[in-house]
């Protein structure tokens, strides 16, 4: 197993500097010029060294390496510091946003909670709708029940969030009012009534996230617990006279989730991605409502910085996912 | 004598046939592709049967509810939201069925040349597992600012915007497709009508059209009928963040953008383009499923 985890761990560093090296190529040679917004008055000669200030006059490779090691180096050492109130950092350079001029790490930490939270109970609230729904359609296949799951299902992912989040605000904040449609991003929770105004706007988007990943997970469970229904053991338990419960919820169960475990962890970095257009809908300032705001102000810094961090998230889960293959599945550990 | 092969075409049954069988009796890809034959018909009729112009702007007419003269009402400029909602049908269909061929085909020939040059099948797979790693959405959103504009005025605005958004849609969900078709070459390889025409002199070339891409078609059909649902949505969502089509170019997306700021008073115009992406994308991929059920033997068989 260590041996499996460790070769899977090696396999991500390549995966990630050719990733970073894409991202980097891809901003840094693009034609768009961070100067190209400042008055026409500022003249030439400090234009330049505006620019070089931004160390935009080195050369392509060495701006690469030196955003490596501010990126892998330079920032967690700084995260450390915060955390531990250490100062292993000094004063060494940060990578540093063109827009509000701070530490782009800084920025992301503010809003990474409320991602985070809207992000985080959407998959749970999906995964928890996903699985009874995804077993029980299994199970009784061809049912009116399984029918009506798929129908559903189906719409689910076919429906795009930014509609399913524009509908609901139409019907619960518009005509209902029971939910506000956009999120109050000042709010404090400080007691009972702001922990449950932060409830009701949070409301809306975790219900859209939590459709569109339910619907998907719903499919797998059920495609998975088929696969198991109909294998040998299922009849060799039954015929040992293991009631119908335990048969399904114990044997098959337990089979069936091995596949549906490492969807759901690969699934994470998408809904991260997917969390960029609710975000947008319901004007929650996480990180992905701050990637588009930086693309929209052609901070590259930032912008290479969070592509990045869900790039780092989907290599992450991806890796994940394999471990936890390895650990449920050992056959996988001999490939 | 005569008569027994008089028959026997009749009875033959072609996998075609039984394909169209078998999807026939699937009943939700039915009611798809009579959906989305529908709309096909809508939007590539519909600048013969409805001749306003979807960008002639009407100050007086501005905001209108649905009337005999605008069925479905104008909006904040006075503009004809069927005639919109047309183009903008024409656009976004437009954008999901090129990019799923661009797709296709980038998928096809990594694909097969994965499977059939054993040098180059590593660093092809490699690239594949590469790509699928990256952070697509975000990356189409930085693609679409940094080359939207130098592109635009290379090509004009609507021309430019639509091959940059065609290339980046197309360009980064070939990876699928490309396993797919590996995998499938990998098996076929190995089967004995490939070596019976190995041993009769067939080249490589030829061997690639006539016995191994018309055997992967069935997948590829499958994952091709899924490419444009992605599509279509990807292309909406760009437009929906503001870093897709410009304003003045409707595409469905797009006025499902330019409808949300007014929400609260006229739902209508961010309901239509919403129903109308979502009722595409909802029997494309019925279309697919149907598709993927008739052409597995395994299920025709039951």
């Amino acid at each position: 197993m260590l041996h499996y985890t460790l070769r899977r761990l090696l396999m991500a560093i390549p995966t990630l500097l050719a990733i970073s090296l894409i991202i980097f190529l891809l901003l840094g040679l693009a034609p768009g010029d961070p100067m190209a917004q400042l008055p026409l008055t500022i003249p030439p000669e400090v234009k330049e060294k505006m620019r070089q200030s931004l160390g935009l006059g080195d050369p392509l490779m060495l701006r690469y390496l030196l955003w490596l090691k501010q990126f892998f180096l330079v920032e967690p050492l700084h995260v450390l510091d915060t955390l531990f109130g250490l100062d292993l950092a000094g004063e060494s350079q940060r990578v540093v946003s063109w827009q509000s001029r701070a530490p782009v790490a800084d920025i992301i930490a503010q809003r990474l909670p409320q991602t985070l939270w809207v992000v985080g109970l959407a998959y749970l609230v999906g995964i928890a709708i996903a699985l009874p729904i995804g077993i029980l359609s299994a199970y009784r296949q061809h049912s009116w029940f399984d029918q009506i799951g798929t129908l559903v299902a189906m719409i689910g992912f076919s429906v795009p969030t930014f509609f399913t989040g524009v509908v609901l605000i139409v019907v619960f904040s518009v005509e209902l009012g029971w939910f506000p449609s956009l999120y109050d991003t000042t709010l404090r929770v400080t007691g009972w009534d702001s922990f449950v105004a932060q409830l009701r706007q949070m409301v809306l988007p975790v219900t859209v996230l939590a459709l569109y990943n339910a619907s998907q997970i719903s499919r797998f469970m059920r495609a998975s617990m088929l696969d198991n229904l109909r294998q040998d053991y299922v009849r060799t338990a039954r015929a040992n006279g293991l009631s119908e419960r335990v048969v399904v919820l114990v044997h098959v169960l337990r089979n069936s989730m091995i596949p549906v475990v490492t969807v759901i962890a690969m699934g994470v970095p998408q809904i991260f991605g997917g969390a960029i257009i609710t975000e947008q809908v319901f004007k929650v300032n996480g990180i992905g409502e701050l990637l588009i705001s930086s693309i929209q102000a052609n901070d590259v810094p930032m912008v290479q910085t969070l592509t990045f961090i869900f790039a780092v998230l989907i290599v992450l889960f991806n890796l994940i996912a394999d471990i936890l293959y390895g650990i449920l599945d050992p056959r996988i550990r001999y490939d | 004598m005569t008569e027994a092969v008089a028959a026997a075409p009749r009875r033959r049954s072609s996998q075609a046939r039984d394909v169209w069988r078998q999807f026939r009796s699937h009943r939700g890809a039915m009611i798809g592709t009579v959906i989305l034959g529908a709309i096909l018909v809508v939007v590539i009729a519909g600048p013969w049967l409805w001749h306003l112009d979807p960008t002639a702007v009407a100050m007086r007419m501005r905001n209108r509810g649905p009337s005999l003269e605008h069925p479905l009402g104008t909006d904040q400029l006075g503009r004809d939201m069927l005639a919109r909602l047309i183009t903008g049908g024409r656009v976004s269909l437009t954008v999901g069925l090129t990019a799923m061929a661009l797709s296709l085909v980038l998928g096809t020939l990594v694909g097969v040349c994965a499977g059939f040059l054993r040098g180059l099948d590593g660093i092809l797979m490699r690239l594949t597992d590469l790509f699928l790693a990256l952070p697509l959405l975000p990356l189409l959103l930085v693609m679409s600012m940094l080359f939207r504009e130098p592109l635009a005025q290379w090509l004009g605005a609507e021309t430019g915007v639509f091959l940059l958004i065609v290339t980046a849609i197309g360009g980064t969900s070939w990876m699928h497709a490309a396993r797919l078709v590996r995998g499938e070459v990998l098996t076929l390889k190995e089967r004995e009508f490939v070596l019976a025409a190995q041993s009769i002199g067939t080249g490589r070339g030829k061997m690639i059209l006539r016995h191994i891409l018309p055997n992967v078609l069935s997948p590829i059909l499958v994952s091709a009928t899924l490419g444009i649902a992605s599509a279509i949505i990807t292309e909406s969502s760009l437009s929906f963040l503001g870093l897709g089509f410009p304003p003045d170019f409707p595409t469905w997306g797009r006025l499902l953008y330019d409808a949300v700021d007014q929400i609260q008073l006229y739902p209508m115009r961010v309901i239509l383009p919403g129903i109308a992406i979502s009722l595409t994308v909802l029997s494309v991929n019925y279309i697919g499923d149907g598709l993927r059920d008739a052409m597995d033997p395994r299920a025709r068989a039951r």
